[in-house]
């Protein structure tokens, strides 16, 4: 019998294909994936069963946390650069424009105006382990959170011509009163319709 | 394979410049394990959960609108107290015995869509809707305003407000024992 002679193929393929898509997704990734943010917060919000998203972009987020404190974030560095410096104007600090720089990547943030200075110039390990006092919203004096949220309101209007959206992130165990304020400041401003942020209910445990 | 030419140049004087021929076939076996490793990567890191949100209008208190009257038996009102316990009753104050409910299947939803129902049979249409009115007292959390706006959407209340407390009910809240 005649030995049945397997041809010997070369086990090298092409994977050109193979590498085009697999960097067509990695770009995919890469592009679509956000840098995680440092939340100071640690708000935990409540359930609910809505299921509305929230916007990306154009979005004022008010957060109350850590036993009644209040946090600012605004999104776009371009309005947040716009900001400080209009807060600048109001309060008279000055800000280099390094500390310019580094409020624009500060996503969140909760120091009263005479802290924000030295909490802009220190790096990163300490701003960590620093606790942030929270921005104060007196309805009577002191009401620095109403001028956040009018300041960066203008500087939307006047980089983008949209109406900055506003959204309320409050930790569950958080107090009413607390929230009660942040409504009034935001009611005052005429500011009747704004979201809370909420997290979907988990299924029930059996 | 992957080598760079450098010779030619001055040598070749007058002569053609022939190049060698190189295949052009690359292995790429590292490049596609160390693309497949990084979408791993990322893939895992990405974050799917988008944060969700509920969208609230409080009523413009700037404007003296005329308001128009409503019978008290197709107003309810919800009482936040503390300890995650609510207090509601239908009408006017003091009319109705008051009901102390936890948040939840059987207690407040119940109560909205029993309430909803019995205010729709008892009036005639189109106002037969009640109306809920939400007063949060100081010893309620955020969880608990935001458990009975969930609460409204999903019995479908259609009208509702969040109105500031009085001192008469905190003083009943007081009597039950949830403020």
């Amino acid at each position: 019998m005649p030995r049945v002679k397997v041809a010997r193929k070369s086990t090298s393929i092409d994977m050109t294909a193979m590498c085009d898509v697999a960097f067509l997704l990695l770009t995919f990734f890469i592009l679509t994936a956000k840098p995680k943010v440092e939340d100071p917060t640690k708000a935990e919000v409540p359930f609910s069963s809505k299921e509305i998203l929230v916007p990306e972009d154009n979005l004022a987020t008010i957060t109350v946390g850590g036993g009644g404190k209040l946090f600012y974030s605004v999104t776009g560095s371009d309005i947040r650069t716009e900001t400080l410096k209009g807060m600048g104007e109001k309060y008279k600090v000055d800000f280099t424009p390094e500390e310019q720089a580094r409020f624009a990547v500060t996503e969140v943030f909760g120091v009263p105006m005479a802290n924000l200075k030295s909490f802009l110039d220190m790096d990163a390990e300490q701003k960590k382990t620093y606790q942030q006092p929270g921005i104060p919203a007196d309805t009577t004096g002191n009401n620095e959170l109403s001028n956040w949220i009018l300041i960066s309101r203008k500087a939307d209007r006047a980089l983008h011509d949209k109406d900055l959206q506003i959204a309320i992130k409050g930790d569950r165990r958080e107090q009413y009163p607390i929230i009660n304020t942040v409504i009034d400041v935001l009611g005052k401003q005429k500011i009747f319709k704004f979201s809370l942020i909420t997290d979907l209910r988990p299924a029930p445990k059996k | 394979m992957a080598e760079l030419d450098t010779s030619g140049g001055g040598k070749h004087k007058g002569g053609k410049v022939r190049s060698k021929k190189v295949s052009t076939r690359v292995d790429l076996t590292a490049m596609v394990d160390l693309a497949f490793l990084l979408i791993t990567f990322f893939m895992l890191t990405t974050t799917l959960s988008k944060k969700k949100a509920m969208d609230l209008a409080m009523p413009d208190n700037s404007v003296k609108t005329s308001q128009l009257p409503v019978a008290a038996t197709r107003s309810m009102t919800v009482l936040l107290g503390s300890n995650n316990k609510v207090e509601w009753y239908v009408g006017e104050p003091g009319k109705s015995a008051p009901t102390v409910d936890n948040y939840g299947k059987d207690g407040l939803r119940k109560a909205l869509i029993e309430n909803g129902k019995k205010v729709a049979e008892t009036h005639a249409a189109p106002n037969n809707f009640m109306i809920v009115l939400i007063k949060p007292s100081d010893k309620s959390t955020y969880e608990n305003l935001v458990t009975t706006l969930d609460e409204m959407s999903i019995t479908g209340v259609q009208s509702y407000a969040i109105v500031k407390i009085t001192q008469p009910e905190i003083d009943e809240l007081k009597k039950q024992k949830i403020y």
